[in-house]
């Protein structure tokens, strides 16, 4: 059981990477000169799927596979033409399948009619609506990946075969390999013992052949005699019921086998890597260490010791980024379902839309990966939905009928870029302002700057279209993207040309375990803020800081009033400087919102390894992990939302205080 | 969840199954002219004091955290726990890292005394109010040692059970 469960996973995941690979070879083809090796290549992905779902029993996944399968195999034939409606149909199955196979691999259950209408519109497409698969599991068995055809051939030696030395039991061997063969002899001819001439052929022989090679393969065999017997060989027009699939179905595994030993990668568990990963980090911590602990030691004196330390930081750098490369993985995973999205808007909108994507071999950290689906998935029905304008529209505005939605990754000095940006309408600034006094989220009369107007767009609630669609616009977007990418350590940015463009770039960190802090100092307690969140540092001028009535500080910044949080009063430090003008004020983002940070000073910027404070110890408000220095003490990260939570807690407590 | 698992692992439990063993071992360890023992197979290792990093909003017992190769452990101080003020720790105070359920954990104490081996008899019912002004629920029975008194320690009830407590605490103290 344990050794099918394993299978059953490893199959779950392979069908994932099938499907997704189906949609985004369907998505790619070009109606008017479908490429058959493509077809052929996602007729395998349906095949696959198919073979293993019978291994498990997925009966469902069968049924609905099987006529996936049909299909494909009447376009790659030629039988049927590739049209818009088939590829369609075809990419909607994939989203069916999926649910199918999900329900099925975990044990729920399935309305009868699920996708009945699809399936019923593969087979109108087949040709071959009403027409009752009576078992999926055993037809499914004898669908080959080409035609299997039986001939029936009627060999009849003439009598002086013999004598030009060929032998009709090598032929019929020769037959024999070609297909499943049924032979019939005629012996009727066959004269007593006595009156038997041996260099005569008497005999005579029928043969069924299913083959998938072809007549001509067939003709082939008798090349050598065809002058010297009388051969008839004919198609014969019944269903093939091929009742040999077994052999055809281990040797096309055993194929898949040897397919899969010409790659050479190995499926890996996410853990094990993980664990890896841990591994190296407690190696840095250690050299650091002793990098730390050897400082000071004279290179007269210890010269071994002090070149050993040198290489081993070397090797450790190299071993370091080794190891993280194990986690990268390209983009590619979250890009190739992109052109599906644009495709289903632009058609549902009547949009004509080109998605060109460049850098998909760009490697990012797996968990990153993972969670930037969904961010990506919105910002490009946003670009296709709201940026890129109806043709009409277009010609109007002098550009060409096609708008273009470019996705792009890069890396850019350790750190990965995803742009996209669109040649759609801009984001009218005067809208955007409109709307947001409207919405009250500014003030009527607010001056704002360009930037500032851009960044309006990632407040919660936020839309400007005009109306509501089931694509986007509802509101709940920007926010949630902006949320999204933040919690994975990243930045977003918006610019955008009116009538010409809008262009979007998310600025990632390459991995989670790793992290870029700038290391401040309180009273006699260091703590780490993710230099991401950081927006600057500053001195405050002496009355600078101002006391707004409900007890929150602010700091004016260049005509902003920013709130400011003294660390040392949220975590509870002694002899820490309480003057903001004595100390410095570092600004950071918090959510949507900016935060001025009081800390007593710098000590330094540096990458950590993030740790997990929780394996041990409970949860604390403001800080989110901890990290190991060069000295080997315990340094904690602070987690600026959390701060800012604390910060709140505390204004509830005034206002409480306030009104006993 | 594990948590519950370690509680129900009393020290009766320990005594019954001790039964069949024959015997209980417990480390036993020093704050001030105290006596403390712990389940020997809770304890996972002991070392010197190393400087620890507070954990802000934290109640004084809870120390901090150190850097145990690699892992974060948190500290807690027993005399602290005890409401005999902080532990002036230097290099020759000894930490007792403890697995309690699924965690690591480290019992800042004087010094190590010990390792007690004892028939499960012999371990005693808490007496309603313990010695030493120790609430009842932090100790799971004594023991008659050598002439010794060993208070056997409760360690779910004494550092990981108030997490509760422990989130009540912070409110009053960022109040100011």
């Amino acid at each position: 059981m344990v050794t099918l469960d394993r299978f059953r996973e490893t199959y779950l995941n392979e069908c994932a990477e099938l499907l997704a690979d189906m949609e985004g070879r369907l998505v790619a083809i070009n109606v008017q000169s479908a490429d058959v090796g493509e077809l052929n290549a996602i007729f395998r992905c349906a095949h696959s799927i198919k073979g293993g779902a019978g291994a498990f029993g997925f009966h469902k996944t069968i049924a609905f596979t099987h006529r996936l399968e049909t299909l494909l195999d009447k376009l790659r034939d030629g039988r049927l033409p590739v049209t818009d409606e088939a590829v369609t149909a075809l990419i909607k199955s994939v989203d069916v399948t999926t649910a199918i196979l999900k329900a099925e691999s975990q044990g729920e259950a399935i309305p009868e009619d699920f996708g009945a209408d699809l399936a019923q519109e593969l087979d109108k497409l087949c040709g071959t609506e009403g027409q009752v698969i009576a078992n999926p599991g055993l037809v499914e068995k004898s669908e080959g990946e080409r035609k299997r055809e039986t001939y029936k051939i009627n060999f009849a030696p003439h009598d002086n075969i013999f004598m030009t030395g060929n032998d009709p039991l090598l032929i019929l061997r020769e037959l024999g390999k070609l297909g499943d063969m049924h032979v019939a002899l005629h012996d009727e001819r066959l004269p007593q013992l006595p009156n038997l001439n041996y260099g005569q052929c008497y005999l005579s022989w029928t043969i069924e052949l299913t083959t998938d090679k072809g007549e001509a393969a067939i003709g082939e065999a008798f090349e050598f005699v065809a002058d010297e017997c009388d051969l008839k060989i004919e198609k014969i027009e019944k269903a093939v019921q091929d009742d040999v699939p077994r052999q055809t179905m281990n040797r096309r595994a055993s194929d898949a086998i040897d397919a899969n030993l010409a790659v050479t990668s190995i499926r890996v568990d996410l853990e094990k890597v993980d664990r890896l990963v841990n591994m190296v980090g407690e190696l840095v911590i250690t050299q650091a260490m002793l990098q730390v602990q050897t400082r000071h030691l004279s290179v007269e004196q210890f010269p071994e010791l002090l070149r050993g330390v040198d290489e081993l930081s070397q090797h450790m750098r190299e071993l370091q980024e080794a190891v993280m490369s194990v986690r990268m993985q390209p983009v590619k995973s979250v890009f190739s379902r992109m052109p599906r999205i644009v495709r289903d808007i632009a058609h549902q909108l009547g949009k004509d839309i080109a998605l060109v994507m460049t850098g998909e071999a760009t490697e990012v950290d797996k968990t990153i990966i993972e969670l930037l689906a969904d961010p990506l998935t919105h910002m490009i029905r946003n670009a296709a939905d709201h940026g890129i304008e109806r043709p009409e529209v277009r010609l109007a505005a002098g550009k060409s009928a096609q708008g273009t939605v470019h996705l792009k990754a890069s890396h850019q000095s350790g750190q990965i870029v995803i742009e996209v940006s669109d040649d759609g309408a801009g984001l009218s600034h005067e809208k955007i302002l409109q709307k947001a006094r409207q919405k009250g989220l500014i003030a009527a009369d607010a001056a704002l700057s360009v930037d500032q107007i851009e960044q309006l767009i990632f407040l919660p609630g936020f839309s400007t279209s005009d109306q509501v669609s089931n694509i986007s616009g509802r509101g709940v977007g920007m926010d949630v993207v902006k949320k999204n990418i933040e919690s994975i350590g990243g930045t977003i940015q918006v610019r955008s040309e009116f009538g010409k463009s809008t262009s979007m770039t998310i600025i990632l960190p390459l991995t989670l375990a790793i992290l870029d802090g700038m290391i401040v100092r309180v009273g006699a307690e260091n703590y780490i803020i993710p230099i991401t969140s950081i927006i600057e540092t500053l001195r405050p001028k002496p009355g600078a800081v101002h006391a707004v009535p409900d007890g929150q500080d602010v700091l004016n910044v260049r005509g902003e009033f920013i709130p400011i949080v003294y660390l040392h009063a949220v975590f509870g430090v002694a002899n820490a400087v309480h003057d903001p003008a004595q100390a410095l004020v570092v600004l950071v983002e918090a959510g949507s919102h900016k935060l001025g940070v009081v800390v007593d000073e710098l000590l330094g910027q540096q990458q950590v390894v993030i740790k997990s404070l929780e394996a041990n110890a409970d949860p604390v408000a403001g800080i989110s992990g901890a990290t190991i220095l060069g000295d080997g003490k315990v340094s904690l990260i602070l987690d600026i939302g959390g701060v800012n939570g604390i910060l709140d807690r505390e204004d509830a407590n005034h206002l409480l205080r306030e009104a006993s | 969840m594990n948590m519950a698992v370690a509680q129900d692992h009393s020290i009766a439990d320990m005594a019954a199954a001790a039964d069949l063993a024959g015997a209980v071992q417990f480390l036993t360890f020093r704050v001030d002219d105290a006596e403390y023992g712990v389940d020997i197979m809770s304890v996972r290792e002991i070392k010197g004091w190393t400087a620890e990093t507070r954990l802000p909003n934290t109640p004084d017992y809870m120390r901090g955290v150190i850097n145990l190769r690699g892992s974060i452990i948190p500290i807690f101080d027993l005399r602290c726990r005890f409401d005999h003020g902080l532990t002036q720790a230097h290099a020759k105070n000894v930490v007792v890292i403890l697995a309690v359920g699924h965690r690591n954990i480290g019992i800042l104490v004087d010094a190590v005394s010990d390792i007690v081996t004892v028939e499960s008899g012999a371990i005693k019912h808490t007496p309603q109010e313990a010695s030493h002004g120790i609430k009842e629920r932090f100790v799971d029975g004594l023991i008659s040692f050598e002439e010794r008194m060993i208070i056997l320690l409760n360690i779910v009830q004494l550092f990981t059970a108030d997490a509760e407590a422990l989130s009540q605490h912070i409110a009053p103290e960022t109040q100011q």
